[in-house]
């Protein structure tokens, strides 16, 4: 019986009541007094070296009020990469400086180089391009294999295109080898994964504010996480002490990681604001957005998967160029190493696994997560691979699966990449993934499609990933520059009402919504009277806000300990205003009872106590009903799911057509079944969106030719099917007091090889010998495979 | 993006050399040309404005001719910054060979683009470089030749006189 309120319930999002009728306040809405505006000029070539930048002209214009070069920022400090990765012969990885404005030469097409501040937004634009910058074109490089190969070198200092050379794990790659030496059969596959564009609905915006009375800053900003922002931006960037800045992220229209980030336009609006003493604000044109927001993917592979003849898998190895881009944008160290290698065992019992990482420096955007941010790129690796394999062997692709699934008495399980997955059941998944899919009707649905003229085919994949990105300790050893726990502090008012004070920041998400649930359910009231506050430094406790499916995982959890701690408080206040025994006390459905009596008071008695303490124990209990959590788990959380997806290949033009998705995911407890859905149904679009449509294309000179939406293809409603989900297998997280695990990356995670592996489906049913085609699966490189073939 | 063709123009050689190192000519031939001074020793410095897809702009740089063989072959190179709408750059190899009636002409054109118009512009550029290209050629033939007998009839005395005042300055 579906519940209608509390933990479990498809309570109705009621942020979308602002969003849906307008009322939503993003950055750019918000309109300070006196606000002057802000435009960037940025590179036009993708590597050159700034031989003069002459703004006399640009000075004159009308409205202007001050104009920066990168010369204007050498003092200050760069933006740093928060993840330390060291290659595999101890050396630390190549950190190059990201200044605010790039001094000197510019790395990449989109790299800013000056900011003029003008009275409107057009006379800014206007004077923006008056500015005349010499700029020496200077030969790029786009490609990892030729950046590799030596110069030119997008950072002169580092005289080399390598970042690092990573090894996973080193003292397991001499076993990797022997075994893939001695396998009875190795499978090989090379593949692209490939480069995404971001395209948050909403556009990067920053306004800075600076008060000369008080000495205070604000900054107003797309962020997903404005205390990660606040500390880089004063620990390392412009040094401003940490309690004069506060930064606030309101309405976020969209991040998929790319708004986690510290960009420097950040940076800039503050120090404008400073030295005009007036608020500086900056909204990227949608061209800004495709040019600077950091990229996702962009890896080029090789993974080999060694195999007994009856499936069982003896080892994988992986050889991957993962694209930096031309600056180090903040975790882009971590995604392509731990957010990656870390799962390259994949959902299987395979005893040897070694995965060797380069990154690599070219003269495009910084790339860095995109939703999922490596565990798709390890999950297409591996489950493309496997499914070519089982195709070598004759094998079912679900058997060959089946066969290496760690099992349920197995675990905890350490996977021979290194992660000890502490629950799951894949099988069930699988089992699940075979009734909703209808695997026993499909013969007839490819008849029907061949009799259309059209080939059918059928894609399993079957992912884990490590979400609620976390723990402290590991992730420090993993060489994390910044503790990932989160915050909460749960505030009851007088009147019985509460606000809840979180460290994640909700950008579509749901917390406003979903945070209450919990909170409703442990106190026993409505949720209707739990009211989330996040994204203001100044207001929520220090938390490392949203990104790696963590919100309800690690801030969730925060929020169930405050809450805990808001109970055993009121326990104590309650004990006392019925005269008993704190031990006697108990507590459900929002009254607090002296156990076999039918003594009681209500939790808004209680709450109303608190803060009217006339009769109230002082000497052993303090006023006031608030209390603060911060917490740290113990592992990862993993997520696993089975999907399935169903294609039409036109065998005449080669395009194909979604006709059915299935995603089968254990997220653990469900706080929100429809918040779920919604999150997987976003994340098999973008999923889809990367299988069939969306590719971003930088041409030998490094220009981006793919920066509009007529050359950058998006999912569109007829690119999708209806989706069947389900999150009815649950395997609750073993380590966190919800037993939740995370759902905002899986379909984005698990549908890209459940797609492609469709579509050698269909055209192996149809004679053709295709074994591969990399993403984007357009019509031609369909029409060009099967033509070829 | 990189194409090739050829022209057969009725005129010598020598004719069509004179006609390509002249500014004046190839003020009238360059589409969109607004200004073009210089000479072939210094370079040439333009103005042209000029519609790429949805980039409007008017385009400043300079053009210069290279590799001279005179009366042979010779290379025209030319780099213009259209301010916020990008660049383009791009050359041409120009060869004249002799034929019965007149001038082989070979060209094979080499141009790319930079900033907005390769972000906006990439999928028509090669469509729109084709087009600029034979556009020139045409004109260039035009000038060099005269009007030809089976020109169209709507032709007006203005264009007429346009296109063939070089043939008829030299005296043909």
């Amino acid at each position: 019986m579906p519940k209608d309120t509390g933990i479990g319930a498809s309570t109705k999002r009621r942020e979308d009541v602002r969003f849906l009728t307008g009322r939503g306040k993003y950055t750019d809405d918000i309109q300070l007094t006196g606000q002057a505006h802000a435009a960037f000029v940025r590179s036009q070539v993708a590597h050159g070296e700034i031989l003069s930048i002459d703004t006399s002209d640009a000075e004159k214009m009308p409205g202007v009020l001050a104009i920066f070069t990168g010369e204007d920022f050498v003092d200050v400090g760069g933006n740093p990469a928060g993840w330390l990765i060291n290659s595999r012969d101890g050396e630390p990885m190549k950190e190059p400086k990201r200044p605010v404005l790039a001094h000197g030469k510019v790395r990449h097409v989109g790299d800013a180089y000056a900011a003029v501040i003008a009275e409107t937004a057009e006379q800014a634009r206007d004077a923006a391009e008056a500015i005349a910058a010499d700029i020496k074109e200077l030969p790029a490089v786009t490609n990892m294999a030729q950046a590799l190969a030596g110069a030119p070198f997008v950072h002169d200092e580092i005289a080399t295109n390598q970042c690092f050379d990573w090894g996973w794990i080193e003292d397991n790659r001499a076993a990797t080898d022997e075994a893939i030496r001695n396998a009875p059969h190795v499978t090989t596959l090379e593949l692209v994964n490939n480069r995404l564009v971001p395209n948050a609905m909403e556009p990067r915006a920053s306004t800075g504010d600076y008060d000369p009375g008080t000495g205070d800053y604000t900054l107003y900003t797309t962020s997903q996480n404005p205390h990660l922002t606040r500390l880089l931006i004063s620990a390392f960037v412009l040094g401003i002490p940490e309690n004069k800045l506060r930064v606030i992220a309101p309405d976020v229209g969209g991040g998929f990681g790319s708004k986690i980030y510290h960009y420097g336009e950040e940076a800039l609006v503050l120090a404008a604001a400073k030295k005009l003493g007036r608020p500086v604000r900056w909204t990227a044109t949608r061209s800004e957005s495709f040019l600077t927001d950091a990229h996702g993917r962009d890896h080029v592979t090789k993974i080999e998967l060694a195999c007994e003849k009856d499936g069982t898998f003896i080892a994988f190895r992986t050889e991957t160029m993962a694209n930096v881009g031309a600056y180090l944008s903040n975790f882009s160290t971590a995604t392509p190493t731990f957010l990656h290698g870390t799962l390259m065992a994949g959902n299987y019992t395979v005893p040897n696994v070694y995965v060797n990482v380069k990154a690599v420096f070219t003269n495009t955007a910084p790339v860095d997560a995109y939703r999922g941010a490596g565990r798709p790129e390890a999950t297409y690796s591996i489950e493309r691979v496997i499914d070519k394999a089982a195709r070598e062997l004759g094998l079912d692709p679900i058997a060959i699966r089946r066969k290496n699934f760690v099992k349920p008495d197995q675990f905890p399980f350490t996977s021979a990449a290194g992660l000890e997955y502490d629950i799951g059941n894949y099988d069930a998944l699988m089992d699940k993934l075979e009734e909703l899919a209808d695997f026993g009707g499909f013969a007839e649905r490819r008849k029907a499609s061949e009799a259309a003229g059209k080939l059918r085919g059928l894609g399993i994949n079957s992912y884990i990933e490590a979400c609620g990105i976390a723990p402290s300790n590991l992730v420090g050893i993993l060489g994390s520059r910044v503790g990932l726990y989160d915050a909460a502090t749960v505030r009851v008012n007088a009147t019985g009402n509460i606000s809840v004070m979180v460290g994640a920041h909700s950008h579509g998400q749901g917390h406003e919504t979903a945070f209450p649930q919990v909170v409703g359910e442990m106190l026993g009231i409505d949720p209707a009277s739990v009211d989330i506050v996040h994204g203001d430094t100044s207001k929520i406790p220090f938390g490392m806000g949203s990104y790696g499916s963590r919100s309800l995982a690690v801030c969730g959890s925060a929020v169930v300990r405050a809450t805990e701690k808001v109970i055993a408080k009121a326990k104590k206040i309650a004990a006392h205003m019925l005269e008993a025994s704190e031990a006697d006390v108990e507590f459900a459905e929002g009254n607090f009872t002296v156990a076999g009596t039918d003594k009681s008071v209500s939790f808004g008695e209680v709450a109303l106590k608190a803060y009217i303490p006339h009769n109230f124990p002082l000497d052993s209990v303090e006023p006031g009903l608030e209390e603060t959590a911060f917490y740290d788990p113990a592992n990862f959380t993993y997520p696993a799911g089975g999907y399935a997806c169903e294609v039409e290949v036109d065998p005449e033009t080669g395009k194909v057509t979604v006709e059915r998705f299935t995603a089968c995911d254990d997220f653990g407890n469900v706080i929100n079944p429809m918040i779920v859905s919604g999150q997987v149904h976003g994340g098999i679009g973008q999923g889809i969106g990367q299988a069939l449509l969306e590719n971003t294309v930088y041409d030998e000179n490094g220009q981006l030719t793919s920066a509009s939406y007529m050359d950058y293809a998006m999912p569109r409603a007829d690119d999708l099917p209806f989706y069947t989900v389900d999150h009815s297998c649950v395997t609750p997280c073993t380590h966190n007091p919800l037993g939740v695990k995370g759902c905002g990356e899986a379909g984005a995670i698990g549908s890209p090889p459940a797609v492609v592996n469709a579509v050698i489906d269909a055209l192996q049913s149809g004679g053709h010998n295709v074994t591969h085609i990399d993403m984007p699966v357009s019509p031609s490189r369909v029409w060009a495979a099967m033509n070829n073939a | 993006m990189e194409l090739n063709d050829t022209r057969q123009i009725s005129a010598a050689p020598e004719i069509v050399w004179a006609a390509l190192l002249d500014p004046e000519v190839l003020k009238e031939c360059i589409p969109g040309c607004q200004e073009l001074t210089g000479s072939v020793e210094d370079g040439f410095e333009a103005v042209v404005t000029q519609k790429i897809g949805p980039v409007k702009a008017t385009f400043k740089g300079a053009v210069t001719l290279s590799d001279i063989v005179p009366g042979q072959s010779c290379t025209i190179s030319g780099e213009g910054k259209g301010g916020a709408a990008g660049f383009a750059k791009g050359g041409a190899k120009v060869g004249l060979t002799p034929e019965a009636g007149g001038t082989l002409l070979t060209y094979a054109v080499e141009a790319r683009v930079g900033g907005k118009l390769a972000q906006l512009g990439s999928r028509i550029i090669d469509g729109v470089a084709r087009k600029l290209a034979d556009e020139f050629f045409e004109r260039f033939q035009a000038a060099v030749e005269g009007p030809s007998e089976d020109e169209p009839a709507e032709e007006t005395d203005e264009d007429t006189k346009k296109k063939g005042w070089f043939a008829r300055a030299l005296g043909r």
